[in-house]
């Protein structure tokens, strides 16, 4: 657990960047800063592996002040990845990656193996062991990145804005492979961003920074998009929240027709099933061929994707599917419009 | 001019080495004072101005001037060999704590912030990281330092110490003109080859400094 006890810091000239923060950080999840530029999320972050010195307060990791520990053989017990992946343009791969393990003195040949097997891991093929980092994509540069981050096996990750830098496609690969590696891992995890979205999609818990270094709320995404605790929270994880707090809602309790029985009222559509009874379309009364599927879900998903496969079908209902996608219900707008209000029944504020 | 090389070769081996010697050292030497007095100019950015400031008004005062100035400060004879050396080595210097100071100040950025953050200690990280880094500009400021030495030395003869720049003088009083070619395709030519082995040199060094480009 990394632990902030009434940490401030201000830099010369009387700029306050981090207010009196008291903040936990629960092992083996991920806690997400998030704010406004100039919030002091980033001084928050690099106070942790001293990069910066706080003004006052106490900094600790599972109890241990860190400022009372040597800041070198602090940071190497600590991944650290940036924005634009920082990597050595002058070593390759492999070497970037076992970076840490040689300042800890593992002999080369070692580190070198453990760097390509670790490749791996980050969805890289070992064929690129041996290249310069300019030889790389930039989501292939931030990969290496976590990589590196990743090599001597630190308890804790710090994390700066890490995609922030990639194209929005390469952005949501990297960051479902960060989520299904830290499910692998458990690293207590320290990550800065200023996009709420991906705060919402990665973090365990969330801190919300607002101007002058003040923490303005901490809790589980869903209990920000919830219960935002003052203006500025509901402001920042904007307009659309009540859309987004469907992502943690499971389409588990949610009833459905009978796929055999279901015919759109408006254009009488019907779902065609293929032999095996998996969906292949919508025929839809008065017209040639199938309209394509936007989609199906399993009871596993989330009623955001729900709605939004009921809100795309051409009729109007989103298509549910058990493991092995045969289709196993229907369920319309009106059906999930019904289902909200139930459960807003159900959990009265 | 073949028979004036066939008559002379000795003579003209002689002057070519001591062109080779005297032109090199004071690269070496300059390169070696360089290093530790940039590294300062960066490390304490107050120093940069003056370090830079000096070193131009180095390179600015005139060669004869300096072959004059030199003996009175430190005990070499105005005719020494080493009173080259040393007004070179000075130029060399002059030139290259610029350069090292501006070469270390640009690698400054995201490679070398992640060294500090990842437990770099600051010996460790000039060495492995900031430094090899920094080769291929500080490369280009050597490139440039060991053609002006070895165009340098010439002016040297003046004083009777001048590598190839003996031929140039014993050509004037001569009124001969096949020395003073002699003397000049030489020193292009021994120029030339320098260039090209620090080329090869810090495309040895730096094979990752053309990777992107591949």
């Amino acid at each position: 657990m990394i632990t902030f006890d009434a940490v401030t810091k201000a830099f010369p000239g009387g700029n306050v960047a981090v207010d009196n923060l008291s903040l936990e950080l629960p092992t083996g999840q991920i806690t997400v800063f998030v704010g406004p530029s100039g919030c002091g999320k980033t001084t928050s972050l690099r106070m942790i592996n001293r990069t910066i010195e706080p003004s006052s307060g106490t900094i600790s990791i599972d109890g241990e002040d860190v400022t009372a520990q040597d800041a070198a053989l602090l940071r190497r017990r600590i991944g650290y990845v940036i924005q634009h992946a920082g990597l050595f343009p002058h070593r390759t791969v492999a070497d970037n990656i076992a970076t840490v393990p040689l300042l800890n003195g593992v002999n080369r040949k070692q580190a070198r193996e453990e760097a390509v097997a670790l490749l791996g891991r980050v969805g890289l093929d070992e064929s690129l062991a041996g290249r310069y980092p300019a030889q790389l994509s930039g989501g292939q540069q931030q990969r290496v990145g976590v990589a590196r981050a990743l090599a001597a096996d630190p308890p804790v990750m710090l994390m700066d804005e890490p995609f922030s830098a990639v194209d929005p496609i390469v952005r949501e690969g990297l960051q479902r492979e960060f989520l299904r590696l830290q499910a692998e891992l458990g690293k207590t995890i320290a990550f800065v961003t200023h996009d709420i979205d991906e705060a919402v999609k990665l973090g365990d818990r969330v801190a919300v920074f607002r101007e002058g270094g003040h923490l303005a709320q901490v809790g589980t995404p869903q209990e920000l998009l919830d219960d935002p605790a003052d203006d500025f929270v509901a402001d920042f994880v904007g307009r659309d929240r009540g859309f987004r707090a469907l992502s943690f809602i499971t389409a588990e309790r949610l009833e459905v027709e009978p796929v055999a029985s279901y015919v759109d009222r408006g254009h009488g559509a019907r779902l065609v099933l293929d032999d095996d009874g998996r969906p292949t379309g919508w025929s839809v009364d008065g017209t040639e061929g199938l309209r394509a599927l936007p989609g199906t879900f399993t009871a596993e998903d989330a009623l955001r994707l729900v709605t939004d496969l009921a809100i795309t079908s051409p009729a109007g209902a989103a298509v549910r599917v058990d493991a092995g996608g045969v289709a196993d219900g229907v369920v319309a707008h009106e059906a999930i419009a019904r289902h909200l209000t139930a459960l807003r029944h159900e959990a009265p504020r | 001019m073949i028979d004036y090389i066939r008559g002379n070769h000795a003579r003209i081996l002689e002057d070519l080495g001591q062109h080779v010697w005297l032109s090199l050292v004071p690269v070496v030497l300059g390169a070696v004072l360089a290093l530790p007095v940039g590294y300062l100019a960066v490390r304490y950015r107050w120093l940069y101005a003056p370090v830079v400031n000096t070193g131009g008004v180095l390179y600015s005062v005139p060669s004869l001037a300096l072959f004059v100035v030199i003996p009175a400060i430190i005990p070499v004879g105005v005719l020494s060999p080493l009173n080259i050396v040393v007004a070179l080595s000075v130029y060399t210097f002059a030139l290259l704590t610029r350069t090292v100071a501006d070469a270390l100040i640009s690698v400054q950025g995201e490679a070398t912030w992640a060294a500090t953050a990842m437990g770099f200690r600051p010996v460790r990280r000039l060495l492995s990281v900031e430094l090899p880094m920094s080769l291929p500009v500080m490369m280009a400021g050597l490139r440039v330092a060991t053609v002006s030495n070895i165009s340098l030395v010439s002016v040297g003869a003046i004083i009777g110490v001048g590598g190839l720049g003996d031929l140039f003088t014993r050509g004037l009083q001569l009124s001969f003109l096949e020395p003073i070619f002699v003397g000049i395709i030489l020193s292009v030519l021994l120029a030339a080859l320098c260039d090209i082995a620090i080329v090869l040199l810090q495309r040895r060094l730096t094979p990752w400094s053309r990777a992107g480009a591949r």
